[in-house]
Formats: C-alpha cells, sequence, structure tokens
C-alpha cells in the first residue's frame, strides 16, 4: 500500500543547533511550510482510499462499530434459518420496545464509562424512580408529568449523590455505587411496602411509554425521512462549511454514501415496523430512545460539557490543568446517569405492568452495561460513542428475543448473555493492545 | 529590550513546613528573552515556577507584571495576566486528538457549541507560523512521537497569547533532533516577543538559546549570568557553589590524564 510508505523525517538540517554555541541556530527553514507532512498518512481519492484507509483503521487495532455490526448480521441470520419469524414485524417492534428502557439507561452508562468509571446503582437507581413514580401517581393521586418529573429528579438527586462522593470524598466510584446498588434497593423495598407491586393504570403516561404506537404509516416513513434528510444536511452544512475555511472537506461522494446507508437503515425499519400483517407502526419508544440518543450524541461530541467528559476520561491530571473543573464535571456525568436510570426504570415499569420490587433487580444492571460495552464503548475511559447504547442494546435483545422465540431455558439465555459480554471485552482489550502497538492509544 | 521586565519577582519566599525552599529570590524577565532557569536537585527550580504559576501561592515578597504589583494565588491569576506553563510530563490527554488538546480548557464555541471549524483553522494558523509539523491535527495525540507531543504541548501554551511562556525541563525526554527542534521553537519564541523561562539540566541546551542564566543554590540567587560573557565553568561554579566541585575535578582528572599521553 503506497500511503503507507513513510519518507523519512524533513528537519534534519536542525539538529545543528545541538552544539554548545551561542550564536543563535540559523532559521533553518524559513521557506513556506509544506501543508502537509510527507508523513502523513493521506486518504487517497475516492473508494480505493476508503477501503485502504478502513484496512489501516482495523489493523491499528480501531475496530470501532465493526464487530457490533458483524454480530447483528450473524445474529439476525443464525435466529431467522431457526424461526422465520424473528425478522417479522412483531418481533422487531419487540427487540426495539425492550430495547428503550435498558438502552436510556445504557446512554447514562456510555457517560460514565467515557469517565473511566462505572456506575453499578443504575438498576437499583431505575427500581428507585418507578417506585417514587408509583406511589405519587397511584397510591397518592399526583398528576401523571408531575410524578415522573419527579421520579426522573430523584433519580438525579441519587446520581449527584454518588457522584459526590466519588469527586469530593474521593470514594472510588466502584465502592460508591455498589453501596448504592444495595441501599436503593432496600430503599425501592421499603417504598412499595406491603403491597409489593403497584400496577400501572390504564390509558396512565408511563403505560403509553412502551405500549404506544403510532399506527398512522406516516410517522413511521416521516420520521425516516426526516432523519434522513437531517443528517444529509448536516454533512453538507459542514463539508460546506470547512471548504469555506480552507480545511479538508468530505467529498461529495462520501456524503452521498454515508446518506444512502443511513436512508437504507431507516428506510427498512420504517417498513418492517409498518407494512407486514401485524405490524403495529412506529413505537414510542423506539422514539424516545432516538431522542435521547441524539441529544446525549450532539452533547458528548459538539459541546464543551462533553470535551471536558473525554478529557477527564482520558487524563484527569490534564483536565485539571487546563482549567476545567474535574469534580463538577464527574458529579454532572453520575447525575446524568442516575436521571437516564430512573427514565429507563420508568419504562420497565410499564413493561412489566407497574412498579414492583423487582424493577431493576436482577440482570438490569448487567444488561445495561453489556450493551454499552458490546456498543464499543471503551472500559478504560475517554473512547467511545453514545449510539453504541443502541448497538449494543439492539445485539442483546436480539439475542434474547431469538433464544425466546426458539424456546431456549432462560438459563441458558443468561450463558449466552454472559458470552457475548466477556466476547466484547475481549474484542476491547485486544484492540487496545493492538492500538497501544500501533502507537494510538 | 524594553526597560520595564513585563515579569519581575522581588525578594520572593516560600516555606513548606519546615522546609525553607525559597528564601528572597529576585527574577526579572524581559519581553523577547530567554532566561535560563538552573540549579542542582532541591535548588528550588520548579517551586520558583510553581509560584509563578500559580500552584504554590508565595509566602512573601512581591511579584510585579509590567512594572505594576498583582497577586497570583490560583493558576487562573496567572493565566489571566498572560503567564503560560509547559510542565515536564506535557499534561495532554491522549485520547483527544491535536485541535482538542490545544484549545482544552479555552474551546472556541458559539453558546456551549464547540467551533470546530474555528478551532481546527486557527490550531492550523498557529502550527504554521511555529513552523510545527505534525502529520495531521485531527489524529489523537496518542499517536504522536515524543518530540511532536512536546511541540504540541508547547503551541497549545501559547494558544492565549501569552506574554510569558515557563518551559519545564522541555528537553529532558527527547532525541537529538526533536531537542532541536524544541529548542529551535524557544528561539521562533523569543523572535515573536515573548518572554520565556526555560528549566534545564543541559548546559549545552541553555548555552544555545538563552540570553540569560538564573541561577538558584539552596532556595537563594546566586548570580544571574549573561550566556555571552560567562564561561561554562563559572555556571557550573555557580550551581554548586564552589570552584572546587565534582564537574572540574573531573575536568582536571581527565585533562591531566590527556597531558599525560
Amino acid at each position: 500500500m503506497s500511503d503507507l510508505a513513510k519518507t523519512p523525517g524533513t528537519s534534519t538540517e536542525t539538529s545543528a543547533s545541538d552544539a554548545p554555541s551561542t550564536a543563535p541556530a540559523a532559521e533553518p527553514s524559513a521557506a513556506p511550510i509544506p501543508a502537509v507532512d510527507p508523513r502523513l498518512l493521506i486518504r487517497e481519492e475516492g473508494f480505493k482510499g476508503y477501503w485502504s484507509e478502513f484496512t489501516r483503521k482495523v489493523r491499528g487495532g480501531e475496530l470501532g462499530s465493526l464487530p457490533v455490526f458483524i454480530g447483528l448480521i450473524v445474529i439476525a441470520i443464525v435466529f431467522q434459518l431457526q424461526n422465520s419469524n424473528f425478522l417479522s414485524a412483531s418481533s422487531v417492534a419487540n427487540i426495539a420496545v425492550y430495547s428503550s428502557g435498558l438502552g436510556i439507561m445504557a446512554v447514562g452508562i456510555v457517560f460514565v464509562l467515557l469517565l473511566g468509571e462505572i456506575d453499578l446503582s443504575v438498576g437499583s437507581v431505575a427500581g428507585v424512580g418507578a417506585a417514587v413514580w408509583a406511589v405519587l401517581n397511584v397510591n397518592n393521586g399526583w398528576n401523571d408529568w408531575l410524578a415522573i418529573l419527579v421520579a426522573v429528579l430523584s433519580g438525579m438527586a441519587l446520581g449527584a449523590l454518588h457522584g459526590f462522593f466519588f469527586a469530593k470524598i474521593g470514594v472510588p466510584a466502584f465502592v460508591v455505587t455498589l453501596a448504592g446498588f444495595l441501599g436503593w434497593s432496600g430503599l425501592q423495598d421499603w417504598m412499595m411496602g406491603g403491597e409489593g407491586s403497584i400496577n400501572t393504570p390504564s390509558g396512565s403516561v408511563v403505560e403509553n411509554l412502551t405500549n404506544y404506537f403510532f399506527e398512522d404509516k406516516a410517522a413511521g416513513y416521516g420520521l425516516a425521512l426526516v432523519a434522513v434528510l437531517a443528517y444529509a444536511a448536516s454533512l453538507l452544512v459542514d463539508s460546506k462549511r470547512r471548504k469555506a475555511a480552507n480545511l479538508p472537506a468530505r467529498p461529495v461522494a462520501e456524503i452521498v454514501l454515508r446518506t444512502g446507508v443511513v436512508a437504507v437503515l431507516c428506510f427498512v425499519v420504517a417498513y418492517v415496523l409498518n407494512e407486514p400483517s401485524g405490524a403495529r407502526g412506529l413505537p414510542l419508544a423506539l422514539v424516545l430512545f432516538l431522542a435521547v440518543l441524539i441529544i446525549a450524541d450532539f452533547v458528548a461530541r459538539r459541546t464543551t460539557f462533553g470535551r471536558q467528559v473525554f478529557a477527564v476520561g482520558g487524563n484527569p491530571e490534564a483536565a485539571r490543568r487546563a482549567g476545567i473543573n474535574v469534580d463538577r464535571v464527574r458529579i454532572t456525568v453520575f447525575a446524568l446517569s442516575g436521571t437516564l436510570g430512573a427514565f429507563g426504570g420508568l419504562f420497565i415499569a410499564s413493561l412489566s405492568g407497574g412498579a414492583t420490587k423487582s424493577v431493576g433487580a436482577g440482570n438490569t444492571l448487567m444488561l445495561v452495561i453489556a450493551a454499552a460495552v458490546i456498543g464499543g464503548t471503551s472500559l478504560f475511559g475517554g473512547r467511545g460513542k453514545v449510539w453504541s447504547a443502541l448497538l449494543g442494546m439492539i445485539v442483546i435483545q436480539s439475542i434474547q428475543q431469538g433464544l425466546n422465540m426458539i424456546g431456549m431455558a432462560n438459563a441458558v439465555q443468561y450463558m449466552i448473555t454472559g458470552a457475548v459480554l466477556l466476547a466484547a471485552v475481549v474484542i476491547d482489550s485486544v484492540s487496545r493492545r493492538t492500538q497501544k502497538t500501533a502507537g494510538r492509544a | 529590550m524594553s526597560a520595564t521586565p513585563v515579569l519581575a519577582l522581588r525578594g520572593i519566599s516560600k516555606r513548606f513546613g519546615a522546609v525553607q525552599a525559597l528564601t528572597d529570590v529576585d527574577l526579572e524577565i524581559h519581553p523577547g528573552e530567554v532566561v535560563a532557569l538552573v540549579g542542582d536537585n532541591g535548588a528550588g527550580k520548579s517551586t520558583l515556577v510553581k509560584t509563578i504559576s500559580g500552584v504554590h501561592p508565595i509566602d512573601e515578597g512581591a511579584i510585579e507584571w509590567e512594572g505594576r504589583k498583582v497577586q497570583i494565588n490560583r493558576p487562573n491569576d496567572a493565566q489571566e495576566l498572560g503567564v503560560a506553563t509547559v510542565y515536564q510530563d506535557l499534561a495532554l490527554c491522549d485520547n483527544l486528538d491535536v485541535v482538542a488538546n490545544l484549545f482544552l480548557g479555552s474551546e472556541l464555541r458559539k453558546v456551549s457549541v464547540l467551533d470546530e471549524i474555528a478551532m481546527e483553522k486557527r490550531a492550523k494558523e498557529l502550527l504554521d507560523t511555529l513552523s510545527i509539523r505534525i502529520p495531521s491535527v485531527r489524529i489523537p495525540v496518542a499517536s504522536l512521537s515524543g518530540g511532536q507531543r512536546q511541540v504540541v504541548a508547547i503551541a497549545r501554551a501559547l494558544i492565549g497569547d501569552p506574554q510569558v511562556v515557563i518551559l519545564d525541563e522541555p528537553t529532558a525526554a527527547l532525541g537529538v533532533e526533536q531537542t532541536a527542534q524544541v529548542l529551535d521553537l524557544v528561539e521562533r519564541l523569543r523572535e515573536r516577543g515573548h518572554g520565556v523561562i526555560l528549566i534545564s539540566h543541559n548546559m549545552a541546551d541553555v548555552r544555545a538559546v538563552a540570553n540569560k542564566v538564573a541561577v538558584l543554590r539552596l532556595g537563594r540567587n546566586n548570580g544571574v549570568f549573561d550566556v555571552a560573557s560567562t564561561s561554562h565553568e563559572e555556571i557550573i561554579a555557580a550551581i554548586t557553589g564552589a570552584t572546587d566541585n565534582a564537574v572540574t575535578r573531573r575536568q582536571a582528572r581527565t585533562a591531566t590524564k590527556e597531558d599525560a599521553k
């Protein structure tokens, strides 16, 4: 591959100034600097350039979302061969709805993992969120929206408390959130009182979270169209601004290709949700999940706060010296994780028909963390994408859905999910090691 | 060179518990001047730099900025005055790209949204004016060599357009060529009118770029020398505190051996 060929460094002429002479070293290269370093691995124009850059990245251990995509395709093929209903409308809708609540919680975990920390309390916080909502809304007759707001805010408060103990007191996040995991599930138990479960009133907002479908086909297709147009527009505007500023910009071919891929994905999903027999339309849960993803992705990549999260995850001391308030970033991230945890808890309650003592218990926590990691967010901090919450959660829910459909026992499901998580962590560790040897970590 | 120093330390003292780290230290930095701060281990170089960069507030004495007295109690105070420090460990975030590292803590933004394009443009301009060559401003700092990381760290100090730049052992971990690149960069800073404080143990580096050498010994001034008119031995003597020291004894020994040959 010609673009991998390295040419020698360009500044050998400057080493003369190492000699202990008092005369200032002659300005070595007053001539205008070439715009591009010859050592730069330049991407060739056209699709050949894409392919060579892609293979180089994979060899350097930057796998990104590649393993997940391959995994999803394998999962789809395997289960579709076992049971031809796997890719049916109701099955896909099921995967989407079951992914949403846990996926929203996984978004919070992605932020915590970006910091290089872990939050073991999300399951219990979800349970507390559901319990707060149920007690206020059902037992005390509060307004739906107010009860939901208070439930989500209580999750934020619990998360901020974890963050406070971690950032200000210096207790390892692992221990703080482990204490939270135990303590808040106790609080949930206590709030649920003797009843043990509080059923979701029919027609309530929380029931609709996972039970409402936009039956009008225009909703699904419209959303897909808006998403594709918005995506293409953002790429075009960015490319135009970069060209105006004389910076390397995406070629039009790439924009067309990317938009095409996104469009195919969006419309296939919309079609499967809308058209086949038994289709109920676009689930509200999926819309909410996508909204959380888009907002969180924007925050992570485009805002000062997101940049600070990555910086603290990469090198906290450097972040501190750069004037970033590290404690505030940490507390905010844990509060965010708690907020999204409680919000996700409402989805779980909605799916299980009400708040119970076991909402958020069991393997909720493990699935949420597994989703973030399977999706490609590093456990070692500073590397990851918000979208990994979506990808990872789809993988997990597809496996569960598929195993349910072919009637696999619960015990086997746990073992398989565990194996997938282990595989994801192994991929993370190995790719990190490859990145180190390739000088990219 | 203007008469008023951009930064002047007058009678600085600093104690840590029972240790008197700095006693009555004076130092002046003029624009367009490289002052090398030398001294043996434990002489107080790093402590002095940390008082200037706001990490350790001074106990006694005064800091003057362009002739007027100022207080530096926090790193932000120093940054606001126009003092930028390049720490020995560079303090870069490996996972972020060059642009993100350059602007870390002072991102260009519209409301709270990062203006990546403006930052990238500005980063390119800055790196070009400093003749810094790195493969791309959009690769993670982890994939840069030691010398490239060092120049990125120095470039980062210049983002806020400071008047005084402090370099703490910028060449300690570098190879021959990278050292030369950093020394070139120091010269360019001087040409652009920045005042530079350079901490180094390497006399060759010091003599190559510094205008003045300020020697610290046991937390006190032990002379400020003009590099052009001072011999290597005089500076070594000031650092060690005696004309009869390990360095001169060694030189004398090797000289006698050569004579004997």
